[in-house]
C-alpha cells in the first residue's frame, strides 16, 4: 500500500525532558519520524518542551511547540492546529500514555484525529498487563504465571500462590519504574504499595521470578499488510536479573541455538501480527538456561532505547521505517536507506558483535542504593562495535568516559576481596559485577561457580577469562609483536598495556604503528559484505587487515568530536551541538565533515547527518587513529562537552590542528592559577579560592574567608564531589578523603558566597568580535548547581548596572582568551558586585535554550568563527530586544534512584530540563513546571516543613498567598506555631518519626492528602547532614516516592505559590517558537 | 549468525570450504549426533555428517556454553576429519566473493612456508566445483521409510535435508527417501500422495535421470513440489533454463515476494544456480516467489498440472520458519486431487 494520501499535517509527540528511562533516544527517533513526514511533503507540528534537542529546532519539523506533553496541553494544540494524524510512538511512554488518554477522553475521535502506525487497542494489548496476558495466550505465546492485583491482600495472596521470590511490575510506567524483586511478605509490602502510587491505573502484576534466564529481545518491524520482519535480536549479559536498561547487552545474541532463536523469532512475528503492531515494537523473552522453555515479558509498541539501539547495531533506522509505514507504505516500498537498492523488508546480517553498556552516575547522589535489578538507573549508554565480545566489551568501557582503560589494568588498582566478599558480590550485582566476574576468575574461581552466582552465561564469563589471561601474559611475559596483536585483538587500549611494561602509551604506540599493528576501518552495512554498500557508517576493528574504504590523498575534512555517553551534567544538548556545528560547516561550504561518537541515543550518530560516521571510542588512542586514517585538516573538540574538550591538549601535543580555540588557550582557561592570573590583569574579581596539599594551611584560609567555603579536588577523579563545607571538623574529613583518593593532587578551596545570584553567559567569538547570546539568570541562589537551577531569560532581578559590567567582563574575556568558537561564562553576583566563577571554551548546556529563544543559532555562528569566516552583522544585545520571556526547568529522576535524597546541593542531580517561553515570567514557569512533572493545583493541601528561623521569615509571603488561594497548610509544631502567628490557621501534623502521634505525615502522605509539600532543608544551608536531618530526608523520599511534589529550595517555593497565584486569574499561551534568525 | 550445525551438514554444501560472514563461530557447541526423533530422524543435524570440505571463520570459540551441546565444534570437525580455519578476516573473503564470484580454494597448513604458486598450479588441476559429480556421495544409495502413515510422500534425494522429511512428517505423512536416478515406475510403486524433489548440491543438468522423472510426474499430475535444486530440476523439466549465479543466494535473511498476494516472507537460502527469468514465459509455468532485492525467480507454479517449486528452503534449519506453509500448498495439492 502506498503513501496514505488524505494525509496533510501531522502532530508528533515527544517524550519532553531526559530522565531516566526516557533519554535522549527519542530525540533520535523523533527527529527521524519528522524527516519521514517531511519527504513526504506533509506538514509536521511537533510537542515537545525539551529545549535541547534537535527535533524543536525548526528544521525537521514544520512546527513545534516547547509545551508539557499532558492531555490537556496537547489537546489544545490539537483544537489549534487541526492535524489528521498523530504519531504516538516517538515519544517514550510520555507520549504513548498521553495518546491513550487522549482517545480515552475522546478527544482524537471529536477533532478526527488518526492514530497512525500501532492503533489504540493494539498498545493497551501491550500496555495493560491482564489484556497482554490475554492476547499472549491467544497467540499461544508462554507467558508467566502471575497475577495482577489492585491492593496488598491481593499481592500477598499471589505470592503465596507462586511461593517468593515474585517481581512486582507497574502498569503504565516508564523505565520499569516502581517495580521490585521482594524475598518476603514485608518486602512485598513495601513494593507493592509504591507501585500501586506509581501506576497510572493503580495496578500491578506479581510474578514468579526468574532472574537466572536469559534475556533477549526482538526488535519488529510490520506494516498495515501485515508483513513483518526482525530487524535485531540481542541477549542481555546480566541475565532477567537486570532490567535491560541498565544491562550490558550484546547483539546479535550470543548463546542461543538455531533453533531457539527461530523459535522466539516466529513466536515474536505471531505475537505482533496478534496485537496489531503497525511500525515498530521490541519484544522481550525470557529463555530457559537448560532447556527451550520461554516466555515473553513484554512488547513495548512504541520506539524505544532498545530500538534505537538496534538502529545503531544494524543501520537499520527503525524509527525512520516506522515512520514510513505509519504513513501507510508497505515494507517492500520501502528501501535499505543503505544500499539503496534493495528492499526494507528484510533482516540486516551483522559480521561484527555490538556490546551496549550503561552509563550510571551513582556518585552523585547521596545514599543511593547501587544495586541493579528490575529498576532502570542508568542515566545513558554507549554502544561499542568489534569483532569479538571482548574487543567490544573493552572499548565499551572506555567509552563510557569513568576513568577506565578496560576491563583490567586501570589505573586504580581494584581493592582486594575475600573469597566470601567476592561470591557476595558476584550474586548481588551492582554496577561493577563484570569487574567482580574478572577478579573472581583470578581468585581461582571456577567458570561454573561464578556462573552459578551471577547467572551471567558461562560463555560471557570465558571471554572475560581471555581478557585475564592476556592480562597475565602482558605482566609475565615479553611484549612481543603475536602479544601484542593478541592483545589488540582482545581490545586492550595502548595504556592498558603500557601499565604492564613500564613505559607510556605513546611508546607503545608507535611500538604497534611500527609493527603495522593498527586497528582496520569497516562498514556497518546491514547485509555483512553480500551486497555492494555504499556506506558511510564505519568502525574501527583489530580483528581484520583490510579496510573497507579509502580516502583519497587530497581529501582533507573536519571531524567533528561528539560527547559521548548521556550522564549527568552532559546530556543531549551536547548532541544538539555536535549535530548543529555539522550542520553549520556544511552550511558554510565545508564538504566532509565525519562524526566521532560512541552513544546510540544520539541523532549525531545518524550516519545521514555527516560525510562518515565512525562509531568510535571518544579516547585519544582512538582519534588518533581516526586522525591517522582521515588525516584531515583539523578535528573540533568544543562541541561535544567535557568529554572532547578534555582530548584538546593530548590531540594537539600529538600534532593534530583542533579547529576553534587553541589549546594553549583553552589551557589558559582550565588552569585555575593560570586563569586567575588573566583575571588579575583584567582586574576582574573571583571568588578567593586557593589550592592545598595540607590540612592546616587549608584551614587557615577557609578561616581567614570564613566558612562556608567549597572544596573539590584540583584533579577531578569519577566520583570525588564537590562540597559546600560548613566547619573544621567536616573540613578535615573531607581533605583526609580527598587526599586518601589521589594523595599527589591537592583540594581547592574557595568561597562559598551566601546569598548570591548565578549568572551563565552564553557566547562566541572569533578573537575579534564578540557576539553575547544571552545573560540568563539562575532563578535559585547560587549553590545550586548551575544544571540544576531554574534559569530565565531576560534576567529579572538584576540591575542594568551590573548587566552593563557583565558584558563588559564577557567581551573582555572572550578576547583575552582569544576564543574562536563558542564559550560559557559563569558569573555570582553578590552585592552588586560581579564574580567570575569560570569559563568554559566549549558549547555549554544552556545554548540551545539561549539560541531558541533569542532567535540565534550560537552553534551556526560558532563554525563561521571556526572557520575563520567573518561573523554576520548581529545588532548589538539581540536577547535584550526579546519580548518574551524562556524559562528552563530542571527535570530529576530521583524515583528511579532508590535511597537518594533529593535535596539540591553544589552537584548536580538533574538528569534533563525542558524550557517553556512565554508572555510573562509566570506564563513561561507555569509551561515548565508542568513540564517537568508538577502537578499545579489550584486547591488542596499543602505541607510546610522548614528548618531555621530565616528560612521561616522568607516564607511568609508565601505561605500567606497560599491561604488567600484557599489551600490547607499542614506544619509540623514548630513551623506551625510561627506561621500560625503571622498568617492565621494552621494544621498541625506529626513527623514521621513519631508514628504514634497523629495526624501523622506518613499517613497524610499514603491516603494521598497532601498535594504538595515545601520542605527546605534545616539551617538555611544547602549541606545535607543526613543523620540529623533523617527526619526530612524521610518526608522527601516517601512523598517523592509517592508522586507527591517536594519543593526544596526557597526560590522554587515562592516561584510555585507565585504560578498558582498568577495561574487563578491567567492563561497559558500557546505559541510554536519562531526559527533562527538568518544572518548573512 | 546462528545454524551453523545445521549448515555444515547440508547436503547441498557438499564439496565446498564455506566461510562464515559471522565472526564468533561456535559459541553453542554441537549437539548430540546420535539424538533421533521418534520416527529416527536426525534430531538436530541435516544429514548422517558434516559435509563441508573446510571452514573458514574469524574467531572459532573454543569453550561453549549451551544446555543441548554434547562437544564444540572445532571437537566435532576434528572428529569427522574436516579442516577449517580461524584468524581470517571473513569480511575482506566475503568481498572478495562478491566481487570475484565463488571460487576454487585451497585450505594449505604447513610448519614451514607455504608455497603459493605451488598450491595455485595444484588447485588449477583439481576437479573444477562445476563438473564434480555430487549425486553419488550426496544421495541414499536406497529408500529409506520414516514414519508408518498410510499415506505417503517420495522424496528423491538430490541431497535431501533431514529437515525436509522432518516437515513432510509434519504434515502427517510417510517420507520415503529414494536415490536420486529412482525411475517413475518405482517411485509410483510406492503410491505417494506426491512427491518432493529436494535440495542438494550442484549444477541441476547434472541430474538428467531426474529430470526425465520430473517430466513425467507432471505429465501424470503427480502433485509435486520441489525445493532448491528440486526447483531448478523441476524447471527445466517444464522447458525452462537455468543459469549460475555469481556468488549465489545463501543465507538467512532474504526476502521473497508471493505475487498471488503480495506478501513478503523472509526466507533461508542456498543456491548456486537459478531459473533464468527470462525463460519463463516459454515455459510451463508461471511466477510465483521472486527475491525482493534482485528480482530473480524464487518460486514457480506449473500452468495446469499440481506442481509447485521454490528456490529457498521452506523447511529452514538453518533459517527462518516463515514459510513452511509451502508444505502445507503441497498438502493442498495432494488433498484436494
Amino acid at each position: 500500500m502506498p503513501k496514505n494520501e488524505s494525509l496533510k499535517k501531522i502532530l508528533v509527540l515527544g517524550s519532553g525532558a531526559i530522565k531516566i528511562g526516557e533519554a535522549g533516544e527519542f530525540d533520535y527517533s523523533g527527529s527521524q519520524c519528522l524527516k519521514a513526514i517531511h519527504e513526504d511533503g506533509i506538514n509536521s507540528v511537533l510537542i515537545n518542551p525539551n529545549v535541547a534537542t534537535i527535533q524543536t529546532d525548526t528544521r525537521f519539523a514544520d512546527k513545534v511547540y516547547l509545551l508539557p506533553v499532558t492531555p490537556e496541553y496537547v489537546e489544545s494544540i490539537i483544537e489549534k492546529e487541526r492535524p489528521d494524524g498523530i504519531m504516538l510512538a516517538y515519544g517514550g511512554q510520555t507520549a504513548l500514555n498521553c495518546g491513550v488518554n487522549l482517545e480515552d477522553t475522546g478527544v482524537l475521535q471529536k477533532y478526527g484525529v488518526n492514530v497512525l502506525g500501532t492503533q489504540i487497542p493494539g498498545i493497551k494489548r501491550t500496555e495493560d498487563r491482564q489484556l497482554f496476558k490475554d492476547s499472549m495466550k491467544q497467540c499461544g505465546m508462554p507467558v508467566l504465571k502471575s497475577s495482577t492485583v489492585t491492593n496488598f491482600e491481593d499481592a500477598k495472596k499471589t505470592a503465596e500462590e507462586l511461593s517468593y521470590p515474585v517481581i512486582v511490575r507497574v502498569a503504565y510506567t516508564l523505565g520499569g519504574r516502581g517495580g521490585g524483586v521482594a524475598y518476603n511478605e514485608i518486602e512485598l509490602h513495601e513494593i507493592v504499595e509504591r507501585g500501586l502510587k506509581a501506576s497510572l491505573v493503580g495496578q500491578v502484576l506479581v510474578e514468579e521470578y526468574i532472574g537466572h534466564w536469559k534475556q533477549i529481545e526482538y526488535e519488529v518491524m510490520q506494516d498495515y499488510d501485515g508483513n513483518n520482519v526482525i530487524v535485531c535480536n540481542m541477549e542481555n549479559v546480566l541475565s532477567m536479573k537486570v532490567h535491560t536498561g541498565d544491562n550490558i547487552v550484546v547483539a546479535p545474541s550470543q548463546t542461543i541455538d538455531n533453533h531457539e532463536y527461530h523459535m522466539l523469532r516466529t513466536a515474536a512475528l505471531r505475537a505482533t501480527k496478534h496485537v496489531g503492531i503497525v511500525g515498530e515494537c521490541n519484544i522481550q523473552y525470557a529463555l530457559a538456561p537448560d532447556s527451550d522453555r520461554y516466555v515473553a515479558i513484554e512488547i513495548n509498541p512504541r520506539l524505544s532505547r532498545s530500538s534505537a539501539l538496534a538502529s545503531k547495531a544494524t543501520g537499520y533506522p527503525l524509527a525512520y521505517m516506522s515512520a514510513k509505514i505509519g504513513l501507510g507504505y508497505n515494507l517492500s516500498e520501502l528501501v535499505n536507506r543503505i544500499t539503496k537498492t534493495t528492499t526494507a523488508c528484510f533482516e540486516p546480517s551483522l559480521d561484527y558483535i555490538v556490546c551496549k553498556h550503561p552509563r550510571w552516575d551513582f556518585e552523585k547522589f547521596e545514599l543511593v542504593n547501587r544495586r541493579l535489578g528490575p529498576t532502570m538507573k542508568s542515566v545513558g549508554e554507549v554502544m561499542a562495535v568489534g569483532r569479538t565480545f571482548e574487543e567490544s566489551f573493552q572499548k565499551a568501557i572506555r567509552m563510557l568516559d569513568i576513568g577506565n582503560d578496560g576491563l583490567v589494568l586501570n589505573r586504580r588498582n581494584g581493592k582486594t576481596f575475600t573469597e566470601e566478599e567476592i561470591e557476595y558480590k558476584l550474586s548481588h550485582h551492582d554496577d561493577q559485577i563484570l569487574y567482580y566476574v574478572a577478579i573472581a576468575l583470578k581468585m581461582k574461581i571456577s567458570v561454573n561457580r561464578i556462573y552459578e552466582l551471577s547467572t551471567v552465561d558461562p560463555w560471557f564469563i570465558e571471554k572475560i577469562q581471555n581478557i585475564v589471561n592476556v592480562e597475565e601474559k602482558l605482566k609475565n611475559s615479553e611484549l612481543n609483536e603475536s602479544l601484542l596483536w593478541e592483545a589488540k585483538k582482545m581490545g586492550f587500549a595502548d595504556k592498558q598495556i603500557a601499565r604492564t611494561q613500564d613505559k607510556t602509551p605513546d611508546e607503545i604506540r608507535d611500538l604497534r604503528k611500527n609493527l603495522g599493528i593498527i586497528p582496520c576501518v569497516k562498514q556497518i552495512d546491514t547485509l555483512a559484505a553480500e551486497w555492494p554498500a555504499v556506506t558511510n557508517y564505519l568502525y574501527m576493528t583489530y580483528g581484520g587487515h583490510s579496510n573497507d574504504i579509502v580516502i583519497p590523498e587530497d581529501e582533507k575534512g573536519i571531524v567533528v568530536l561528539g560527547a559521548g555517553p548521556y550522564r549527568i551534567g552532559s546530556s543531549v544538548e551536547f548532541d544538539w551541538g555536535t549535530v548543529n556545528m555539522v550542520w553549520g560547516l556544511q552550511e558554510n561550504g565545508e564538504k566532509r565533515v565525519s562524526v566521532v561518537n560512541c552513544n546510540p541515543e544520539t541523532v549525531s550518530t545518524d550516519y545521514d547527518i555527516c560525510t562518515r560516521l565512525y562509531f568510535e571510542e571518544l579516547t585519544q588512542e582512538r582519534i588518533l587513529d581516526i586522525a591517522d586514517f582521515e588525516n584531515p585538516k583539523g578535528i573540533i573538540t568544543c562541541v561535544g562537552g567535557q568529554t572532547a574538550n578534555n582530548l584538546t591538549p593530548g590531540l594537539a601535543q600529538h600534532g593534530i590542528d583542533i579547529l576553534g580555540t587553541s589549546a594553549h588557550d583553552v589551557d589558559r582557561a582550565e588552569d585555575r592559577s593560570k586563569f586567575s592570573a588573566e583575571l588579575d590583569k583584567l582586574h576582574i574579581q573571583q571568588p578567593r579560592w586557593q589550592a592545598f596539599s595540607n590540612l592546616s594551611e587549608a584551614k587557615s584560609f577557609a578561616q581567614e574567608v570564613e566558612f562556608p567555603v567549597i572544596v573539590r579536588p584540583s584533579y577531578v577523579l569519577s566520583g570525588a564531589a564537590m562540597k559546600v563545607v560548613w566547619s573544621q571538623e567536616e573540613l578535615k574529613t573531607y581533605v583526609k578523603e580527598a587526599t586518601d583518593v589521589s594523595p599527589d593532587h591537592p583540594v581547592v578551596i574557595s568561597k562559598f558566597m551566601l546569598n548570591s545570584l548565578e549568572v551563565d553567559v552564553d557566547g562566541i567569538s572569533n578573537g575579534k568580535q564578540v557576539i553575547i547570546g544571552s545573560i540568563v539568570e539562575h532563578i535559585d541562589s547560587a549553590g545550586v548547581h548551575s544544571g540544576d537551577a531554574m534559569m530565565v531569560i531576560p534576567p529579572w532581578r538584576l540591575s542594568n548596572k551590573i548587566i552593563e559590567t557583565i558584558n563588559e567582563y564577557t567581551k573582555k574575556i572572550a578576547l583575552t582568551f582569544n576564543i574562536c568558537g563558542p564559550f560559557n561564562l559563569q558569573f555570582l553576583v553578590h552585592d552588586e558586585h560581579v564574580y567570575v566563577i569560570e569559563l568554559n571554551i566549549r558549547a555549554s548546556r544552556s545554548m540551545p535554550f539561549v539560541s531558541k529563544l533569542v532567535k540565534l543559532n550560537l552553534i551556526s555562528l560558532a563554525s563561521k568563527a571556526i572557520l575563520n569566516k567573518p561573523l554576520p552583522k548581529i545588532p548589538e544585545n539581540k536577547w535584550q530586544k526579546i519580548t518574551n520571556y524562556g524559562i528552563k526547568v530542571p527535570q530529576f529522576s530521583f524515583m528511579q534512584l532508590e535511597g537518594a535524597d533529593i535535596a539540591l546541593g553544589v552537584e548536580m542531580q538533574s538528569t534533563g530540563e525542558a524550557a517553556c517561553f512565554g508572555n510573562s515570567f509566570y506564563d513561561a514557569l507555569s509551561k515548565g513546571l508542568t513540564s517537568v512533572g508538577y502537578n499545579l493545583p489550584s486547591k488542596g493541601t499543602a505541607l510546610v516543613t522548614v528548618g531555621g528561623s530565616h528560612n521561616k521569615e522568607r516564607l511568609v509571603s508565601s505561605i500567606a498567598k497560599l491561604k488567600n488561594l484557599g489551600f490547607k497548610i499542614l506544619a509540623t509544631e514548630h513551623t506551625a506555631e510561627f506561621f500560625e502567628e503571622k498568617v492565621g490557621q494552621v494544621e498541625i501534623v506529626h513527623k514521621i518519626s513519631e508514628p504514634e502521634r497523629k495526624p501523622n505525615i506518613a499517613d497524610l502522605l499514603y491516603e494521598r492528602k497532601i498535594d504538595f509539600i515545601i520542605n527546605i532543608p534545616s539551617t538555611s544551608t544547602l549541606e545535607k547532614y543526613v543523620g540529623m536531618l533523617d527526619d526530612e530526608y524521610q518526608i522527601r523520599r516517601k512523598s517523592l516516592e509517592l508522586g507527591v511534589p517536594v519543593l526544596t529550595t526557597l526560590e522554587l517555593a515562592d516561584s510555585f505559590v507565585n504560578t498558582l497565584e498568577w495561574l487563578k486569574n491567567n492563561k497559558t499561551t500557546m505559541e510554536p517558537i519562531e526559527p533562527y534568525d538568518k544572518f548573512e | 549468525m546462528v545454524g551453523y550445525t545445521e549448515a555444515l551438514t547440508d547436503p547441498s554444501y557438499n564439496g565446498q570450504l564455506l566461510t562464515l560472514t559471522y565472526p564468533l563461530v561456535g559459541n553453542y557447541g554441537v549437539p548430540d549426533p546420535l539424538i533421533k526423533d521418534v520416527d529416527g530422524i536426525s534430531k538436530f543435524f541435516e544429514s548422517g555428517k558434516i559435509q563441508i570440505r573446510g571452514l573458514v571463520v574469524h574467531e572459532l570459540s573454543l569453550t561453549a556454553s549451551h544446555w543441548n551441546l554434547s562437544m564444540t565444534l572445532d571437537e566435532w570437525m576434528y572428529n569427522e576429519k574436516i579442516p577449517g580455519i580461524s584468524g581470517i578476516d571473513t569480511r575482506e573473503l566475503t568481498m572478495k566473493l562478491r566481487n570475484g564470484g565463488v571460487m576454487m580454494a585451497a585450505l594449505v597448513v604447513s610448519d614451514s612456508e607455504i608455497d603459493v604458486e605451488e598450491v595455485k598450479k595444484q588447485l588449477a588441476s583439481a576437479t573444477h566445483y562445476d563438473s564434480e559429480q555430487f549425486m553419488d556421495v550426496v544421495s541414499t544409495k536406497h529408500e529409506k521409510i520414516y514414519g508408518d502413515n498410510d499415506q505417503s510422500v517420495v522424496v528423491i534425494d538430490t541431497g535431501a535435508k533431514n529437515a525436509i522429511l522432518r516437515n513432510i512428517r509434519e504434515i502427517g505423512y510417510k517420507a520415503i527417501l529414494v536415490p536420486w536416478n529412482t525411475s517413475y515406475e518405482k517411485i509410483m510403486s510406492y503410491n505417494p500422495k506426491g512427491v518432493v524433489l529436494s535440495s542438494g548440491p550442484g549444477d541441476p543438468q547434472k541430474c538428467p535421470d531426474t529430470i526425465t522423472v520430473v517430466k513425467k510426474l507432471i505429465e501424470n499430475n503427480v502433485p509435486t513440489l520441489g525445493i532448491c535444486l528440486g526447483a531448478q530440476i523441476i524447471g527445466i523439466a517444464g522447458n525452462t533454463d537455468t543459469y549460475k549465479l555469481k556468488y549465489g543466494h545463501r543465507g538467512q535473511n532474504k526476502p521473497c515476494v508471493n505475487l498471488e498476494n503480495n506478501q513478503v516472507y523472509v526466507t533461508s537460502q542456498n543456491h548456486g544456480y537459478g531459473i533464468t527469468p527470462e525463460s519463463l514465459e516459454k515455459s510451463d509455468f508461471n511466477l510465483w516467489f521472486t527475491n525482493a532485492d534482485d528480482k530473480t525467480v524464487e518460486g514457480i507454479k506449473h500452468k495446469k498440472q499440481n506442481c509447485i517449486a521454490v528456490q529457498f528452503h521452506p523447511e529452514a534449519a538453518p533459517g527462518p520458519n516463515d514459510c513452511k506453509f509451502i508444505f502445507e500448498e503441497l498438502q493442498n495439492l495432494m488433498e484436494s486431487k
